[in-house]
Formats: structure tokens, sequence, C-alpha cells
């Protein structure tokens, strides 16, 4: 565009071009700063309000941690997770050494291979936790979503279930967690099992209690497509699966998601409980056993956790959001 | 031209309220021929919409039925495409899948994937709608967005094409305009057309046959006039035509003189309920 222009007024629009771009930034950075600058305030406040406060409080276990302890326990967490790591390393060389001098003598001999005894560390529990979220929440989808189609799709049904509905969605994980754990002691009996029972329990009991904000805005989505949308289904004669694909269910996917990310926080919130009362391995037991534990130090790891299980929630409603982007046409 | 294209025999449509059985319709009879493109015209909640809804098989007639070229109607089928109010395009679809919707399904087996490709775009060139392929519904006007619904209801190539208000929803100039071209598209394909309107300019223009309904409840055929204008018609020479001037009277007489005496006959008590009921029935019909 510049070519066109001659180069005495050229340079001047350069000029003048320099400082309106300039201002233009200077506009997005103030705006990108707002956005940023309220929440590190809140952040801010809240922290200090937290360290005056947490001496204050005194437990038996010492007074209260405050955000510097934490911030130094979650520094040890992150270190002890380091260290667990080396001496795994260096147990599974050892072991491979051995096993090769074994064979070197006799290579007929049979060899084990164990795996490494030490204990799980915080970061292990928060990866046992989410791929136990995720089976629980993927197994609760997996049910809600066909289920409330059909309940959506046929309003006689929809009556009729509509009541255990209401009396199952309120029920507490912890109520549950007795009866799944029998349940799943006593049918669930293998030689070599595939899960763990520990588990199966948590997982069926985040099933069990996410399931229910899916599969009624799921059937709430089903049954409210617009009714000139199904006149138009019923005019193309679409079959009953191309009508679900084509029409029912591109028109709930909204709503549907909406269930979808509640259901997924109700299934982090769950599992953190179950995990706590089952003993299954988990962020739950971290934090029980740090309770037991009781040392000066449990509450800091505690309060960790707190904040670590708090973020995991927001980073995984916010990974649901993203997905819903990409697949919601409304967004 | 012994046998009607499509005919209505005795049709009799009565809703279950829970005040007991209610008379929308109450014998209606028509014969329509091919090619006819007839409007049907009425007060709201006439019950217009629900002849249409039984022609198009959405309803059942509580009695009597409806034929088409020798075949009982009781079931929806593109056959007899409808052109709805609100255009009711899928919002998730663009405006090429949406008529590709109906392309597929009406020509799976008949047309090769290249014929139905050219056969959708085709029909979009007739709404002059070809440039805005890929946009969603939610992106283009309700105008233009009409035009596709007219668009995927042509694409069906069906006997019978019912159009509920199609132009209702839009403001007058756009109006005017998609007539114009829904009189020139049925110019060139001819097809049998049924057309529901508040419109009396509307109905006159673009008609060879006015039907006129009573008011419900038990509402019939009062009139049925013939318009006998050239085609292709202009709007702007007609305005001062004696012969169109006429057809205009004649409707406008019937909507706000016959029928509105009727209604002033009845007692004042009685006609407040009939007309909440009137109301409650038009809903249920529309649902």
């Amino acid at each position: 565009m510049s070519t066109l222009l001659n180069p005495s007024s050229e340079t001047r629009i350069r000029g003048g071009l320099k400082v309106l771009t300039d201002r233009f930034n200077v506009a997005e950075l103030t705006q990108a700063g707002k956005q940023l600058l309220l929440p590190m305030v809140g952040i801010l406040i809240f922290l200090g309000f937290w360290h005056l406060a947490a001496p204050q409080v005194n437990t038996s276990l010492g007074t209260f941690p405050g955000p510097v302890q934490v911030w130094e326990q979650s520094g040890q967490l992150w270190q002890e997770h380091l260290n667990q790591r080396e001496r795994a390393d260096k147990f599974v060389t050892m072991q491979e050494e051995r096993n090769a001098r074994i064979l070197a003598e006799d290579p007929n001999a049979k060899v084990k291979i164990r795996g490494y005894p030490g204990a799980p560390t915080f970061l292990d529990q928060i990866a046992t936790s989410l791929v136990t979220v995720m089976a629980g929440f993927l197994l609760a989808t997996a049910i809600a979503v066909p289920l409330g189609i059909v309940l959506g799709l046929n309003r006689h049904l929809q009556a009729a279930v509509n009541p255990l509905i209401q009396i199952f969605k309120p029920v507490s994980p912890l109520a549950w967690l007795p009866l799944v754990t029998m349940v799943v002691s006593a049918t669930y009996v293998s030689d070599d099992p595939m899960f763990e029972k520990s588990f199966l329990t948590s997982m069926i009991t985040v099933t069990l209690c996410s399931l229910w904000p899916t599969l009624i805005n799921t059937g709430v989505g089903v049954a409210a497509v617009n009714p000139d949308l199904l006149n138009v289904s019923r005019v193309l004669q679409l079959s009953f699966w191309t009508h679900v694909r084509k029409v029912v269910l591109p028109s709930s996917i909204p709503i549907i998601f909406t269930g979808l990310r509640v259901s997924l926080g109700i299934a982090w919130m769950v599992l953190i409980a179950a995990e706590m009362l089952a003993q299954s391995p988990g962020l739950g037991k971290f934090v029980w056993d740090e309770f037991q534990n009781g040392s000066s130090q449990s509450l800091s790891r505690i309060m960790a956790a707190v904040l670590a299980i708090g973020f995991i929630g927001f980073v995984l409603d916010r990974i649901m959001l993203m997905i819903q982007k990409k697949i919601a046409w409304n967004e | 031209m012994t046998k009607p294209h499509l005919e209505l025999t005795g049709v009799e449509m009565a809703f279950d309220t829970p005040k007991g059985s209610f008379v929308a319709l109450d014998n209606i009879n028509l014969k329509i021929k091919k090619g006819e493109f007839v409007s049907l015209i009425g007060h709201s909640g006439c019950g217009k919409s629900t002849v249409l809804n039984i022609v198009a098989g959405l309803l059942q007639a509580s009695k009597g039925g409806c034929i088409l070229d020798g075949h009982e109607i009781n079931a929806p089928g593109p056959e007899r495409a409808v052109v709805f109010q609100n255009h009711a395009l899928m919002p998730w679809l663009t405006v090429y899948e949406n008529v590709e919707l109906a392309v597929q399904q009406v020509f799976r087996k008949t047309m090769t994937k290249q014929e139905r490709r050219s056969w959708i775009h085709h029909n979009l060139e007739l709404v002059n709608m070809a440039h805005a392929a890929n946009k969603r519904p939610g992106e283009i006007s309700g105008g233009m967005a009409q035009r596709v619904g007219i668009a995927r209801a042509l694409a069906m190539k069906p006997s019978v094409l019912l159009m509920d208000e199609p132009f209702g929803a839009l403001d007058a100039l756009t109006r005017a305009h998609l007539q114009d071209s829904l009189m020139s598209i049925q110019q060139d394909l001819n097809n049998t057309v049924i057309m529901i309107t508040h419109d009396v300019d509307e109905a006159v223009l673009l008609s060879d046959r006015i039907i006129m309904m009573t008011n419900g409840p038990a509402a019939a055929v009062g009139e049925d006039l013939y318009i006998n204008l050239e085609r292709p018609r202009n709007r702007v020479t007609l305005a001062d035509d004696p012969t169109y001037v006429h057809y205009r009277q004649e409707v406008l007489k019937f909507l706000y003189e016959k029928q509105r005496k009727l209604e002033n006959i009845a007692p004042h008590r009685n006609k407040k309920a009939t007309s909440t009921t009137t109301n409650h029935s038009a809903q249920t019909a529309k649902i």
C-alpha cells in the first residue's frame, strides 16, 4: 500500500501509523492488564488474609499453615517425587543387571521381575485420581447420554423413570460406597484381575453420583427440539437413527455439554471423598494418610493437596469448555 | 383431467380438550388440479394450518380423507414438501448441508453423488442463495433463510408444495421480493402449491384460486374464488387493474363483512367462550 504514495508523504504517514499502532497496543495492553490485574489483586488479598489469619488458629498439630509453609511443602512434595523416581530407576536397573547376571550363568533360569515397592508419591496419587475420575466420568457419559436420549424421545418412559432419577440424584457418594464395595468384592472375582478392586469401587461410585446431571440435561435437551425441525424430519421421513444423529443430537449438544460439565465437577468431588473413605489410591487417600500421620507438616501437605484438587478441578472444567467449543455449533 | 390431482373429501378435524371434543374443521371438500396455485385465507384460528397439516400428513383428519394422485395420505412424505413460517432450517448445518439433508434422503438411490451436488447447487441458484452455500442460518437474514427453506422444499421435487405463511415473518420489502421470486419459480416449474396467507394482496397476486375459510370453530370453505389474471403478473401495473381490484375487494368483503357479521350475530357471552377455545385449538394444531 505504501508503494502507491510518494516518499515524503509516506514517511509522514508512517510516523502517523506508528503513533496509531502504539496507541492501539497501549489500549490492548491496558485491556489485557485489566483482565489479569483484578484476578491477581483478588488472589493477593486472599493470600495476605490467609497469611495473617493462619497463625491465629492453633491445632494439636501446631498452627494452621500459612501460604509460605504450604509453598515450602509443595516444593518438598515435588522433591520427594523426584527422589522416589530416582530410587525406582535405580531399583529397575539393579534388577535388570541381576537378571542379566543370572541368565548369563544359566540361560534356562527363571528370572523374576518385580515392580518397585515404594509408596506412591503425591504426583502418583494425582495421576491415579485423574485416571479413576476419567474412567468413572466416561462410564457415566456412556450410560447417561443414550439413556437421556431415549427418555427425551419417549414422554411415557420419561414419566415412569423420572421419580427414580429424582430419588437417586441427591444420594451422597458416602452412602453408595459400602454397597458398591460389597458388590464389587462379591462379583468381581478373578485370579488375574484387569483392574484393582479399589479402582473399580471408586470408579463405580463416581459413575453413580455423576451421571444424573448429564442424564437430566440430555433428556431435557432432546425433548426440547424445535417442533418445526421435528416436522421437517417427519416430512423427510428420516429413519430413527438418522433422526437422532442429524436432528436430535446436534440440537441438544449445547445443553448436554452443560450437563457434562456439571457431571465432571461432581465426579471430581465425589472421587476425593470415595478415595478417602475406601482407602483406594488417589488424592483422597493422600489427604487421609496425612491426617492419620499427624506430623507437624501434615496440615501444610493437606493444604497443598486441597489447592491441587481445586486447581485440577478448574483445569478439567476448562478442558470440557474447550471440547464444547470445538463440538457445539452455537459456540 | 377427470381425476383431480389432490382431493380432500369431507375432512373433519376434532381435537380432544379437557372440556370435551372441539371441532376445528367441519366437512372440508376441495379438488385441486395439477399445477394450480391455491391460497388458503381466513382469520387467525380458523384452521388454515390444520388443513395444511392434514395434507402434509402431519395431522390425521378425524373424519374424511385426502387423496393425492390416487393414494390416500396418512403420513408425511417428501412428495408433499412443506415450507414453514420460520424457515425451520437446522441451525447447525450450513445452507448447503440443509438442502443436502433433504436431497440425500429423497434421491439417495436415484442420483449419483455428482448429480446430487449439482442438483443442490441448482436449487440454491433458483432462489439466488448459491453465494451463501457455506453459511449457517444464523449468519444470514430471515428472508435469505426463508429462500433456503423454499430451495430445500423444491429440491425434493414435490408433487405438492405446501407453504405455511411462508412470508409472514418478513418485512414488506423482502416479502415483495420473495413473492416475485416465487412467482417466477412457479412459472418455470409449474408445481402445485397450497399456500396459507393472511395477506389479501399476496393471495390475489400469487394465486390461481383463493379458498376463503369461515371462522372457527367448525370452520369450512366459505368461498372459492378463481383469479383469472394473465401471467406473468406485475405488482405495479396490477395495482390499478380493475379486475385485480375487484378480486381484492371480493376477498376483503368476505373477510371483513361476511365473516365479521357472523361473529357479531353470536351472543356476546358465547363469542368470548368460542374465541378462547379457538385460540387453544390453534395452539394444539400448531404443535
